[in-house]
């Protein structure tokens, strides 16, 4: 993620909360931002095992809406938004007219002209920029950057349901995933969607900055008894690692398309015109020529973003992700590769620093949960 | 954690542990705090020669690498390769947790290294 030298880091409204805990921060994406409270390991355990509190409101919000406001979603947003329900949210991208992501991003529908897209920290102006321009055809709409409206707080893991139900009056269990509710949260109005970045059940919050810490305290205390902690940015890159979550500006960018990057699934292939349909309605005939792919190392060592891929003695592509992963306690990746390479089975060499490791391709998710 | 007085410290946070003509090396709690849990070591064969200030093996933690630079000039006569398989340990217990023990090139090289006040001020 590129930081601006210059350019003092934003603050999250629990900013002052993490350092008082003694959380250890980091800059990403142009945010201070707590990478680890305990420990990525422990935190990242916490979350499979009981449930962890994520900051994540350097999240941006940009909402759409007027009379076209379905129409101006449906031309910028890759998968198909009239397939929404109010009270519904889907995973999507904001693809170039090549059909690479400029971002990629849930869309909620807020009401039946009113949708809210859910951006990457880094990519807020760029993506409203490319938004406010991009819906210009589609008639009555019009964009706004409501970021700063928004702090956001992710509860995730097996007991997220037990620690959040007592603060409100939403009926979260029969919530179905990626849906959402308005309602109060510890006395705050906010409201709450059955979605995450974790590969655990779970719920994250949106409420007025000026009431964050509030919730914040409530959650973590309602928590305790179940052993939930406070976690960073650290351990949300190990969990979504683990389920197989692309992270934009590693897994995916500019210049990776969603089929390659294996997302077909959020590619609205019935709609009418959208930004990057025509390209990727050519790749999809044409097949595509390298695919995204998760590996397991054979041998002992770690892949990381940026090493080369080989096989049978050629490069046949580069790793986007890598880590040891704390649940699983494998070294796993991510990485595109020459098609020839990508079926479950094959395997790859990792250049580890000049060493070639051994690797398998495995399918994806690396780690999956018990419904 | 205290940084023991019988060590010796480089500005690359690693320590040295000097007995006789040779002496134990590993990173200090400062750095360990620094890479959080470290999950791998590359250590090298017995028998490789360093330079002052050149790698001799990287660390990874969950999050990242980092190379591992000798405090001085010598020759690894031992690698502490239980480290290996228990590579928390550094974690835990950074100061006990040595990765190589190097025979020095020159003893005098000690000298420039930091003492533990030293290494405490600069990593306050």
């Amino acid at each position: 993620m590129e930081q601006v030298a210059d350019a003092p880091l934003k603050k999250t409204p629990l900013h002052a909360r993490h350092r008082a805990s003694g959380a250890r921060m980091v800059p990403f994406g142009g945010w201070d931002m707590p990478v680890e409270y305990s420990g990525i390991a422990s935190e990242h355990l916490a979350v499979r095992e009981r449930a962890g509190v994520f900051d994540v409101s350097h999240m941006g919000q940009i909402e759409i809406a007027g009379r076209n406001a379905l129409e101006a979603v449906q031309r910028i947003s890759c998968n198909d938004a009239s397939r929404l329900a109010v009270g519904q949210a889907h995973y999507s991208g904001l693809l170039t007219p090549e059909g690479t992501f400029v971002d990629d991003l849930l869309v909620y529908r807020l009401a039946t002209s009113h949708f809210m897209l859910v951006v990457n920290a880094s990519h807020i102006a760029t993506d409203y920029a490319y938004i406010a321009e991009g819906i210009t055809p589609a008639g009555d709409a019009v964009a706004v950057d409501s970021s700063s409206r928004y702090a956001l707080i992710a509860v995730q893991g097996p007991k997220a349901l037990a620690v959040v139900q007592p603060l409100t009056g939403v009926d979260l269990a029969s919530m179905k995933y990626y849906w959402f509710s308005r309602g109060e949260f510890a006395g705050v109005r906010g409201t709450v969607s059955r979605t995450g970045y974790t590969g655990e059940d779970g719920f994250e919050i949106f409420v007025p900055p000026q009431q964050a810490d509030k919730v914040w305290l409530a959650l973590l205390q309602a928590g305790a008894p179940f052993g939930v902690i406070p976690c960073g940015l650290g351990a949300r890159d190990t969990l979504r690692l683990e389920a197989a979550m692309r992270l934009h500006g590693n897994d995916i960018d500019t210049t990776t398309t969603a089929l390659e990057a294996d997302l077909g699934w959020i590619v609205g292939w019935k709609k009418d015109d959208f930004i990057g349909a025509a390209a990727l309605r050519a790749q999809k005939a044409a097949g595509v020529s390298r695919r995204l792919v998760g590996f397991e190392m054979v041998e002992r060592g770690i892949a990381r973003g940026g090493y080369e891929i080989h096989a049978g003695g050629a490069r046949v592509g580069q790793v986007t992700s890598g880590t040891q992963t704390p649940f699983l306690k494998k070294a796993i990746g991510m990485g595109y590769v020459d098609v020839a390479h990508a079926q479950p089975g094959t395997a790859l060499e990792i250049d580890i620093r000049g060493r070639r490791v051994q690797a398998v391709v495995v399918p994806m998710p690396f780690y999956k949960r018990a419904k | 954690m205290a940084y023991p007085a019988g060590l010796k410290y480089t500005k690359d946070h690693e320590w040295i542990d000097a007995a006789g003509d040779r002496g134990k090396v590993g990173i200090t709690d400062y750095a360990q705090q620094q890479l959080g849990d470290v999950v791998f070591l590359e250590l090298p064969e017995v028998g490789t020669t360093v330079k002052a200030g050149q790698s001799f093996g990287t660390i990874e933690s969950v999050k990242a690498v980092s190379e591992l630079y000798a405090p001085v000039a010598g020759e690894v006569v031992e690698v502490n390769t239980a480290l290996k398989d228990k590579p928390e340990a550094v974690n835990s217990n950074p100061h006990d947790s040595w990765m190589v023990v190097l025979k020095f090139a020159d003893p005098a090289e000690l000298g420039t290294l930091l003492d533990s006040t030293q290494y405490d001020d600069l990593v306050k």
